[in-house]
């Protein structure tokens, strides 16, 4: 899998060299916020020096007290993320895929429709979304998940990259029909033929899904609802030390939960790649 | 993996049969009225260039492309209204069309499982028909790890073994270099009459046509232009289309004259007597004009050596360019001034102002 891809016409791979650069470089642009805030955490008061008594302090309350509705926030939050992957999911994956084998000149319109949330600033998307969510309210009631609806709109131009190049990277219609041909209905071609081959893609669609829900504010703030990002301001106007922390708590929990699901995806191809080289050539 | 694999099944063929197919895309028609009968067991070729809807015939009949009028009968069965699914088909693709999460044996028994087919029996039965496309050993290959013709031996394994009723073939070796489209090509045939399918083969290719068919159907406009044996279409070309579509032909220019064509002061039998007379376009098989010692004059352009036999490009007097084939023996220099005369095999012809169709080359 990996090399042999640089014989002629092909363009060279970067030397090792260009690429630890490259990577070191973007790990520090990453790196230096994130230490910058583990550094404010740790200071002791205005005199200067370091110690950990404010993680002491939190795990010692056990998030009670303050930071009680951080907790509710974070299970409110994750409650939205599994809403949209499941929107991505369940609507997204199918639509696509239909407009891509069975209507091919609707593709356009697809992206456009897709992409075009991008392009609205949240702030703006909530002045629709606040007369739209008094009927949802009255419709489904005012449970955490109906904010899902919302963040359903606002991760479509990310999953549709995703998901898009990938499915453009897969002959998607030939697979497709060669099931048919051999007496597969519509439901086993997606199911057997078309999700396994789309996995990267999909399962890129729902990291970016559950990021994006992660580090939502401002539609659940103007619409009054309790995510991890508003309850984390909230907490930042009374203690903004342990906002920090808080706020490094909930990075380190995107990122578990993030290398979780890559894991769910990943077993299947290491399997593969496991029996294809077990195997010797004939 | 077993040591005797049990060979396929032979079925009695399956008779198809097209009646009057009109398939339009967006106000273009693709199949304009086709009609064509597959008798059983048999294996016709699609023949004709790009936009003929070749392609398009045999997508209609497995299903892939709905019609708009006429009827597609299996066995004497209306299948116009039946999903792909249910059809019972095999179909090779021109792409590579593996799937590529599964391994070469997992892609043949894909079908199988679609006819919930138990695990022991698919194995064995996948074993068989990588068996008969020779890559026994490869039942736990990916597609990345096989070569083309390797993916289209799998694809055609896949293909067979549900036992269909028809074998669809779109064009599966034009991806293949030369050598093993060749070696494929033969492999094919053989099994297909090993198997007796019914095989409906569509390509572009007029050699692959000629090699694996029992029939060829040219295809121009939608529509059959002519059918008939690898031999019919060769020696006796119904239009001057045919003629330069399947093999090389020369178009010279000449009258229709009391049933002959008269070409260069030379008087030729025509195929069809009944052409009207006046002026032609008369299409000459380039071995049907030979070196003499006296006739039509002309200047050799160029020669160039081909194993098996020699091509030879002339020019006459009036400018036309004319090929000959014959033996390695004759070498004609270029430059050199020679005679010609036609060898009197019977011409096919068409009134000069239609005779606009660009030479096809093969």
């Amino acid at each position: 899998m990996t090399g042999g891809f640089t014989a002629n016409g092909v363009a060279h791979a970067p030397s090792r060299t260009v690429r630890v650069t490259i990577l070191s470089l973007i790990g520090l642009i990453f790196a230096l916020p994130i230490a910058a805030m583990i550094e404010f955490t740790l200071r002791a008061g205005l005199v200067g020096g370091y110690n950990i008594d404010r993680w002491v302090a939190l795990f010692q309350s056990g998030f009670t007290g303050v930071y009680r509705p951080v907790l509710v926030a974070l299970g409110n939050s994750v409650v939205l993320a599994i809403g949209t992957v499941i929107i991505v999911l369940l609507l997204l994956v199918p639509t696509m895929l239909l407009v891509h084998i069975r209507f091919p000149y609707l593709r356009r319109v697809l992206e456009f429709i897709c992409i075009l949330p991008i392009t609205i600033p949240a702030i703006v998307l909530v002045v629709g979304l606040a007369p739209v969510y008094t009927v949802v309210a009255r419709m489904l009631g005012s449970g955490v998940w109906t904010l899902a609806l919302a963040y359903g709109i606002t991760v479509l131009p990310f999953a549709y990259r995703a998901i898009q190049s990938n499915i453009d990277g897969v002959d998607v219609t030939t697979l497709t029909e060669a099931a048919r041909t051999l007496g597969a209905g519509w439901g086993s071609v997606l199911v057997r033929i078309l999700v396994p081959n789309l996995r990267r893609g999909i399962l890129a669609g729902a990291f970016i899904a559950v990021a994006v829900v992660l580090g939502e504010f401002t539609i659940a703030s103007l619409l009054n609802r309790v995510n991890l990002q508003t309850a984390l301001v909230v907490v930042s106007k009374v203690d903004p030390y342990t906002a920090v922390i808080l706020s490094l708590l909930a990075l380190a929990f995107a990122f578990v939960l993030l290398l979780v699901i890559g894991r769910l995806g990943a077993p299947r191809t290491q399997t593969l790649r496991r029996r294809t080289t077990v195997k010797g050539p004939a | 993996m077993i040591s005797q694999p049990p060979l396929l099944q032979t079925r009695s063929g399956t008779v198809v049969e097209f009646t009057g197919v009109v398939k339009e895309f967006s106000g273009l028609r693709a199949l304009d009225g086709f009609n064509l009968t597959l008798h059983a067991g048999e294996c016709v070729a699609l023949l004709g260039p790009s936009g003929s809807g070749k392609t398009t015939a045999l997508r209609v009949l497995a299903g892939l492309e709905s019609t708009d009028a006429g009827s597609i009968t299996i066995d004497g069965i209306d299948v116009s209204a039946l999903a792909t699914s249910k059809r019972d088909m095999g179909m090779v693709f021109q792409s590579y069309s593996l799937f590529p999460h599964l391994s070469a044996g997992e892609n043949v028994e894909f079908g199988l499982r679609m006819r919930k087919i138990k695990p022991a029996e698919r194995r064995s039965r996948a074993s068989a028909a990588l068996a008969l496309v020779g890559l026994e050993h490869h039942f736990d290959r990916f597609a990345h790890q096989l070569s083309g013709g390797q993916q289209q031996r799998v694809a055609l394994a896949r293909a067979l073994v549900t036992e269909p009723r028809v074998l669809l073939l779109d064009e599966p070796l034009s991806a293949l270099d030369a050598k093993v489209r060749v070696q494929l090509r033969d492999e094919i045939r053989r099994i297909q009459t090993e198997l007796g399918i019914t095989t409906l083969f569509v390509t572009h290719d007029q050699d692959e046509a000629l090699a694996i068919a029992d029939r060829v159907a040219v295809m121009r406009s939608g529509n059959i232009e002519q059918v008939g044996t690898p031999e019919e279409l060769y020696s006796r070309p119904a239009t001057p289309f045919i003629a330069d579509f399947v093999g090389l032909s020369n178009r010279v220019v000449g009258i229709v004259r009391d049933a002959h064509a008269e070409v260069h002061g030379t008087r030729l039998p025509l195929i069809d007597p009944a052409v009207t007379e006046g002026p032609v376009r008369v299409s000459v098989r380039p071995e049907d004009i030979e070196f003499a010692a006296e006739g039509l004059a002309a200047f050799v352009v160029a020669s160039s050596f081909l194993g098996s036999l020699r091509r030879t490009t002339v020019r006459l007097p009036d400018g036309s360019i004319v090929l000959l084939q014959h033996g390695v023996r004759i070498h004609p220099k270029s430059g050199e001034s020679v005679f010609l005369k036609f060898t009197g095999a019977p011409v096919s012809t068409e009134p000069l102002e239609a005779a606009s169709v660009a030479p096809h080359q093969s």
